[in-house]
């Protein structure tokens, strides 16, 4: 991580001087070694806090839809997985591609604290790399953990180490780690499920949704302006889940809406305070689409037409549903 | 002080759970929240902090204050309160413990805001001492002795046992209803077990963060710095610090058209929401950077300004965790504080 | 049958988006070639298939519904050409993942009735009807507050 921290830090200074861009965003240091805040970063002059390490796992497209409106150009730092968000983003003519920079970095994995913790882990001081090893210093001793256990769920099931866009690199050459993971494993196996099972796995997981509504804002593709559930004449607008039926409907529309246009970022599974696996209803549309209209990704490109913006006259009909696998 | 043998608990939980609900941390898929005690629930007493805090016992997310009619021209209310049961929270820690104080005083001010105080009438709250605090915990900064902690029972576990200490007049008669299952004990016992903490908390790397600068006279100072635009700027404006701290205590009231009358509720709000106290005119916070200062000049100079001093922060270090963006209550501390004279 | 057992018999309510220029139409013609379908069906006319929003779906259930029936032209014939193609894809993607959720899937369709298919229209909503009543009332997608009474 060291390594790469220098080649982003070098490139970023000169393209910063030399007047290519005028500002940065990037991952500021945080007060622990573990909880770095995306930043703007003003000039070369003021990347004394400027992080990249095994904890920048947010993903710094959505910020480009205020900041490429801006006057001059801003310097992104994306991992592969960002660069398919940011191309949606520019095929919805949110970002103004023209006032970024895209400057590609490296990513091996990025880790979840969370998952750390999850392990009992407690009282965490600070942690050593050693390849796929880590060990975690805490107020209660040294422990050693897998760096593939603790992998965000996006970096589990890493769909891209090839950036979508890009105007430069910054990468060691070093050969990276494959995914662990299918990303479609967990679908498959809730479709095997009968529904009372899926129903009740469904209400386990959902009724713990505090509608927070972070899901939401942190998603690239969730871009409107004004929300249908912010939306007082739409008569679903709400802030908290007041019966069972809200945190379904909740759920359900906000994959909805980004149905065809979700590049599985993994953010809103990243940063949901309950742990709800919300990419399991992302990933379920991306499954359904690739089997229904052909293999899909959205943010590969610019110009394609989404799935759902799109037809052909032979598509299935809806009951097909009825005819497809699964427990009845 | 009483205590009792770890492995006596589900006897204690049913004795609590016989006359009145008992709430303690349990599993749910993944997650520790408070929820009602079943012999089948999954106690999860080691859980430093649940998701949501304690206050949600009192102050529930959404809870329904009356209800609407109508016939023809004539409009009846309905009162739709339940009569207020007795029930027990077992294993608050110190931090939401203190959490209740700082919400008496916004709910039990004049006027009373009564389903609260329903709720704080028939509740005995029973807290547990933590032994070992995460690295995002500072209580202690708030002046909460996580090893003393208030409530009506404050209850200890060390050496296979639970000790047991009534606080108040309400925390002892609970007792009297359980003490066939308690043997006498002497707080000696405890002593070592919280030297040991006590060594632990020192080691807590936020033990030491200064207040200073954070006084009630600090608005002019504070108001218009210019670093709420740095803080504030990768803030996404979900409600997840607000949602997930025990001192938040904003509130919307929305009515409900079930389609045969109309049910009033209140839920929680958050200041970081773009229609929060949103009225006819629009919203008089027009931007993020307004949205997220308002939150923590009132939990740090507003609050104590009206309140004796007292801080509308117990440190649970919950917004710490889950911040989509790592921002946090600690930051904004180190950012805007003044540093000490020395 | 005792007045309690009568009181709690259960009848379905459906809710059918009708498109304006197709099913509408053929609504219309069932009516008027004195054709019968269930008094429980409640018909919305809808400019056209592709109107009908994935929450239009899940508010009908909300406030009710048992069964929810998206009724348009066919495809190929959309009087705004492809509206229905794309009702098709959204329809498709919905309900799949309603039964993702554990809903029942019987309690979704999407038919397609042309004007001139007045028998159609009635054979459809009368074998939708017996569906649900043998399937029972939607409890997992209700919303309680619009069920209970008040007091």
């Amino acid at each position: 991580m060291q390594r790469i921290f220098g080649i982003i830090s070098e490139k970023a200074k000169q393209l910063l001087s030399d007047g290519t861009c005028d500002r940065m965003i990037g991952w500021k240091r945080g007060e622990f070694f573990y909880d770095p805040t995306p930043a703007v970063f003003s000039g070369a002059g003021d990347l004394e806090d400027f992080v990249y390490d095994g904890f920048c796992g947010s993903n710094l497209s959505k910020y480009l839809i205020q900041q490429s409106a801006k006057e001059g150009k801003i310097l992104a730092l994306l991992k592969p997985c960002d660069t398919y968000s940011l191309n949606q983003l520019v095929k919805e003519h949110r970002v103004r591609r023209e006032n970024v920079y895209v400057l590609g970095v490296e990513c091996r994995g990025m880790l979840d604290i969370d998952k750390i913790r999850a392990l009992g882990v407690k009282g965490i001081q600070s942690i050593e790399e050693n390849g796929d090893q880590l060990t975690v210093h805490t107020l209660y001793g040294d422990k050693t953990i897998e760096r593939s256990e603790v992998l965000l769920e996006k970096c589990r099931c890493c769909k891209s180490k090839e950036f979508a866009t890009q105007d430069d690199l910054a990468v060691t050459g070093e050969p990276m780690p494959e995914a662990p993971a299918d990303r479609f494993d967990m679908v498959k196996k809730l479709e095997a499920m009968t529904p009372d099972e899926r129903f009740a796995f469904w209400r386990s997981e959902l009724s713990k949704c505090i509608r927070c509504n972070a899901c939401r804002n942190v998603c690239p593709a969730c871009s409107c302006v004004k929300c249908v559930f912010d939306n007082d004449a739409s008569g679903v607008a709400s802030k908290a889940n007041t019966d069972t039926f809200e945190e379904n409907m909740f759920h359900i529309i906000r994959a909805f809406h980004v149905a065809g246009r979700c590049t599985d970022c993994g953010e809103c599974s990243r940063v949901c305070p309950q742990h709800i696996p919300l990419h399991l209803l992302n990933r379920k549309f991306i499954k359904d689409i690739n089997e229904f209209y052909g293999e899909y990704q959205a943010g590969a490109d610019t110009e394609s037409r989404g799935p759902l913006t799109d037809y052909t006259t032979d598509d299935v009909e809806p009951s097909v549903v009825m005819q497809r696998g699964g427990g009845k | 002080m009483l205590k009792l043998a770890i492995d006596r608990l589900p006897e204690l939980f049913a004795g609590l759970a016989e006359n009145r609900a008992l709430y303690l941390p349990t599993e749910q898929a993944g997650q520790v929240e408070y929820g009602p005690w079943t012999p089948e629930a999954k106690v999860r007493l080691d859980a430093l902090n649940t998701v949501k805090s304690a206050k949600d016992l009192f102050f529930p997310q959404s809870e329904n204050l009356m209800a609407f009619k109508t016939q023809g021209k004539n409009i009846s209310i309905l009162d739709t309160r339940k009569e207020p049961q007795p029930f027990v929270i077992f294993g608050v820690r110190a931090c939401d413990a203190a959490s209740f104080d700082i919400l008496d005083r916004v709910f039990l001010a004049e006027p009373v805001d009564s389903y609260y105080a329903a709720r704080r009438e028939q509740g005995t709250v029973i807290t547990r001492a933590c032994f070992e605090p995460e690295e995002s915990c500072f209580c202690g900064v708030f002046g909460i002795d996580a090893l003393h902690p208030a409530g009506d029972i404050a209850t200890w576990e060390t050496g296979g046992f639970l000790y047991w200490d009534s606080l108040t007049d309400k925390g002892a008669a609970l007792t009297e209803s359980v003490s066939g299952l308690f043997d006498p004990a002497d707080s000696n016992e405890l002593a070592a077990a919280i030297d040991r903490a006590k060594a632990i908390f020192e080691k807590l790397p936020l033990h030491d963060l200064s207040l200073n600068g954070f006084d009630g006279d600090a608005t002019a100072r504070l108001f218009d710095s210019p670093k709420w635009q740095e803080l504030s700027q990768s803030c996404i404006g979900c409600g997840t610090c607000t949602f997930v701290c025990p001192t938040c205590q904003c509130y919307d009231i929305r009515d409900y058209d079930t389609g045969h009358g109309i049910q009033r509720f209140r839920c929680w709000d958050s200041c970081m929401y773009s229609d929060f106290t949103k009225m006819a005119h629009g919203n008089p916070r027009t931007t993020q950077l307004e949205r997220f200062r308002q939150r923590f000049m009132h939990k740090l100079v507003y609050f104590p300004a009206n309140n004796d001093g007292a801080y509308s922060c117990v440190g649970c270090g919950r917004c710490l965790t889950k911040c989509p963006i790592s921002m946090n209550i600690v930051k904004v501390i180190k950012t805007l504080g003044v540093k000490e004279d020395v | 049958m005792s007045l309690e057992t009568q009181k709690k018999e259960f009848k379905p309510l459906i809710v059918a988006f009708c498109c304006n220029w197709c099913s509408y139409a053929g609504a219309d013609l069932a009516g008027t070639s004195r054709l019968s379908y269930p008094a429980t069906v409640k018909v919305i006319r809808v400019p056209c298939s592709c109107r009908v929003n994935p929450l239009f779906v899940l508010r009908a259930f909300q406030r009710g519904a048992d069964g929810v029936i998206i009724a348009g032209c066919h495809p190929g014939d959309c009087h705004y050409t492809t509206g229905n193609y794309y009702a098709r894809r959204r329809m498709t993607l919905l309900f799949s993942m309603l039964d993702y959720l554990g809903i029942e899937r019987e309690r979704t369709r999407v038919e397609w009735i042309s004007a001139a298919e007045g028998v159609k229209f009635s054979t459809t909503m009368n074998e939708f009807a017996q569906t649900i009543q043998a399937l029972g009332e939607n409890k997992r997608l209700e919303d309680l507050r619009c069920k209970e009474s008040l007091e």
